[in-house]
């Protein structure tokens, strides 16, 4: 697929941690993602995935490249801008929930909304309990994250970062640390929003079935793209088999997948 | 904004121990200086009230400022003369009548004229050197505090009781004489005579009260043998901040020395200054170490919360919210701080001001002096806002530096 008018678009983007070794992060990244894409990024521990994330999602600033969200280059932006920029079109999904202690589930859902300053109180806590509601957290809203399982604070996470109804999800292994039940429930989510609300998610993974069952997948190793494919997911609601032997590194055989209706 | 002060008030309440160490820190350091500003304002007050009441406004007495030049200074260009005879100066201020009716036309206030001689107080064999003040009884009245002090008649029976004096209680004892008795005064190059003692004053300071003899003008006069004659005008002026300008014009006119009371407590005011000085310093101080335990808590806690930190930046707060936060968590030790102080400082004040001191038997009870003033509420207060808002600042500034991706990195 060619993407018309890429929502995300990295233009040779390379990272290079200063310091007495340098240690590049990612390197040479050009990668285009469009509306409506659900985007797996796979490759072994250390390989850059989750820096590239960041770069993604303008948590981090690239040293050279350039990384445009919807056509706009970032790296002009200051400070405060990139800020207000996150806070309205990208939504953040950590590998660890990373919610604030203190707060119960539904204020946590509810700071991104009250810093955004677009809904008054009712109108916020109504809007962060619909989508617990549909997170099937309904029942959860009022308690802490540390009253909540781990995949009840990782559907949270993603109901924070969809507060402020951001045309973007990134999210860094969001079923990293959760078992098979759980990660299937948030990843049934996040396909949910793609293909429901018309959202663009990337997410990180380490599991490749997962990943399969997206729409791309893009694979990273020693923080270069070696792989960009069609994976078998696309707008097919049901469980895909994946064929034995998609673990290699090799482009696989079932290029049709993407094609089916 | 609220939302930075829930955020903010969430870490306060999360290390609620240390909170209230640095909150009663800032308390105590606020309270202790709103005690110490009542207590030290409010004794200065007092003494200068006691002082300025005990000493006349202006004194205007028949010195001059530099010695007189002689005559022959006048006639010859010399350097130092020998075997010379100094013109003698007759002392004292010429035309008293003069002088006083046209100081009365402009100086607002009361004054009395003074002839004061040295004398010799005889009494059962012992011998005392005292300074004899002849005043007008009435004119005395209306500018000393004299009245207040006897303890012994009355200082207006001076008037029509021929040879009388009134002498200070401790001189009474030095001589063993008591009220009724009959003293002989003798005063260098006059006469002798026989005064009877008919009132005694206890004034508290020693100097008075064994040298100070009073008598009338007249008999003074006549016992020096000087009449007509004065050597000092004391002055109690209705604004005592216009001292220093009547003792100048007084001065100006009249040739003669006039003091202001300024100039004469001019090293007790200067000291005043000094305690001051010292008060702000240590008031300063203790300002300063609250607000390092402002500055350690909000620090540990930007540390501590350095994932909250980068969980806010990656949701989109900007670095001022960052800042805002922390900032927030100073201010509002500070506030509480200060708050918790000006009620202990009240407090602390109303306990020294009810702290009683027995100086002296047969008297009333004197309380230590203290002051209530808004303003040093108001400026202990402020100076504690000010020493929170920089020790939450500095660590909120770093705090806001932070880079959520290194935090993030760190924690995964
Ligand atoms: N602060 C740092 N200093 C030095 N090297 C670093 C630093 N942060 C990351 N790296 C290196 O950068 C590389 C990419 O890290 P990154 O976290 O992006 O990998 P990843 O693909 O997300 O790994 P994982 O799957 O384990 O999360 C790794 O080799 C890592 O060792
Ligand atoms: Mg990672």
């Amino acid at each position: 697929m060619s993407p018309a008018a890429p929502l995300v678009e990295a233009r040779g983007v390379t990272r290079v941690l200063a310091g007495a070794v340098p240690v590049t992060l990612v390197a040479d990244i050009d990668l285009a993602i469009g509306r409506g894409e659900l985007t797996a990024i796979t490759g072994p521990s250390g390989s850059g995935k989750s820096s590239l994330l960041y770069l993604l999602g303008l948590l981090d600033l690239p040293t050279t490249g350039e990384v445009l969200i919807d056509g706009r280059e970032t790296s002009a932006m200051a400070e405060n801008e990139r800020a207000e920029f996150r806070l309205a079109t990208l939504g953040f999904v950590f590998q660890f929930h990373f919610l604030l202690p203190e707060f119960s589930a539904c204020d946590n859902i509810m700071i991104p909304m009250r810093r955004l300053g677009r809904l008054d109180a009712a109108a916020r806590r109504e809007r962060a309990e619909s989508i617990l509601a549909s997170l099937g957290l309904a029942e959860h809203g009022h308690k802490r994250p540390d009253q909540l399982s781990g995949g009840q604070r990782q559907r949270v996470a993603v109901a924070r970062a969809l507060a402020n109804d951001p045309p973007l999800i990134l999210a860094d292994e969001p079923t990293g640390s959760l078992d098979s039940q759980s990660s299937e429930q948030v990843f049934d989510i996040l396909k949910t929003l793609v293909e429901r609300d018309g959202r663009t998610v990337v997410a990180v993974t380490h599991d490749l079935d997962l990943a399969d069952r997206m729409h791309r997948r893009i694979h990273l190793v020693d923080g270069r793209i070696t792989e960009d494919r069609p994976a078998g997911g696309r707008a097919s609601p049901g469980p895909t088999i994946s064929p034995a032997g998609r673990r290699g590194a090799g482009p696989p055989a079932d290029a049709a997948d993407q094609r089916l209706p | 904004m609220r939302l930075l002060l829930a955020i903010a008030l969430t870490h306060i309440a999360g290390r609620g121990r240390q909170t209230i160490v640095s909150i009663l820190g800032v308390a105590l350091g606020v309270g202790f200086s709103i005690a110490m500003a009542a207590l030290m304002v409010g004794s200065q007050r007092d003494f200068t009230e006691t002082l300025i009441d005990a000493v006349p406004h202006v004194r205007i007495t028949d010195e001059t400022r530099t010695t007189p030049r002689q005559p022959a200074s006048e006639a010859f260009a010399a350097v130092a003369y020998s075997g010379l005879r100094p013109v003698p100066d007759p002392r004292g201020i010429l035309n008293p009548t003069r002088v006083l009716a046209g100081l009365r036309s402009w100086v607002d206030g009361s004054m009395v004229a003074t002839l004061q001689v040295e004398a010799v107080v005889r009494f059962a064999g012992i011998d005392m050197g005292v300074a004899l003040m002849g005043v007008e009884p009435l004119d005395e009245l209306r500018v000393s505090t004299i009245a207040g002090d006897m303890t012994t008649g009355r200082f207006e029976d001076l008037i029509g009781a021929g040879f009388a004096v009134i002498i200070g209680e401790r001189l009474a004892e030095r001589l063993g004489a008591g009220i009724n008795d009959l003293l002989t005064i003798t005063v260098a190059g006059g006469n002798a005579r026989q005064f009877k003692v008919t009132g005694l004053f206890r004034t508290g300071s020693v100097q008075q009260d064994e040298r100070v003899v009073y008598t009338t003008l007249k008999r003074a006069q006549v016992l020096a043998n000087r009449p007509e004659a004065i050597n000092e005008i004391r002055i109690r002026l209705a604004d005592i901040d216009s001292a220093p300008l009547v003792a100048a014009r007084a001065e100006a006119m009249l040739g003669i020395k006039s003091v202001s009371w300024q100039e004469s407590s001019e090293d007790l005011l200067n000291a005043f200054e000094i305690r001051n000085v010292i008060m702000f310093t240590v008031v300063g101080a203790i300002l300063l170490v609250a607000g390092f335990g402002i500055f350690n808590i909000v620090s540990i806690i930007t540390h501590e919360k350095a994932r909250d930190i980068a969980i806010l930046k990656s949701i989109g707060f900007p670095p001022a919210d960052i800042r805002g936060i922390f900032l927030f968590e100073g201010l509002v030790m500070g506030g509480s701080g200060a708050l918790l102080g000006c009620l202990l400082g009240f407090g602390l004040t109303e306990v020294l001001g009810s702290i009683a001191f027995e100086f002296r038997r047969n008297t009333e009870l004197t309380h230590l002096p203290v002051v209530y003033e808004a303003a040093h509420y108001v400026m202990a207060s402020a100076l504690a806002m000010l020493a929170a808002g920089i020790a939450g600042y500095l660590p909120a500034r770093s705090a806001a530096r932070l880079n959520p991706v290194d935090i993030i990195r760190g924690a995964t």
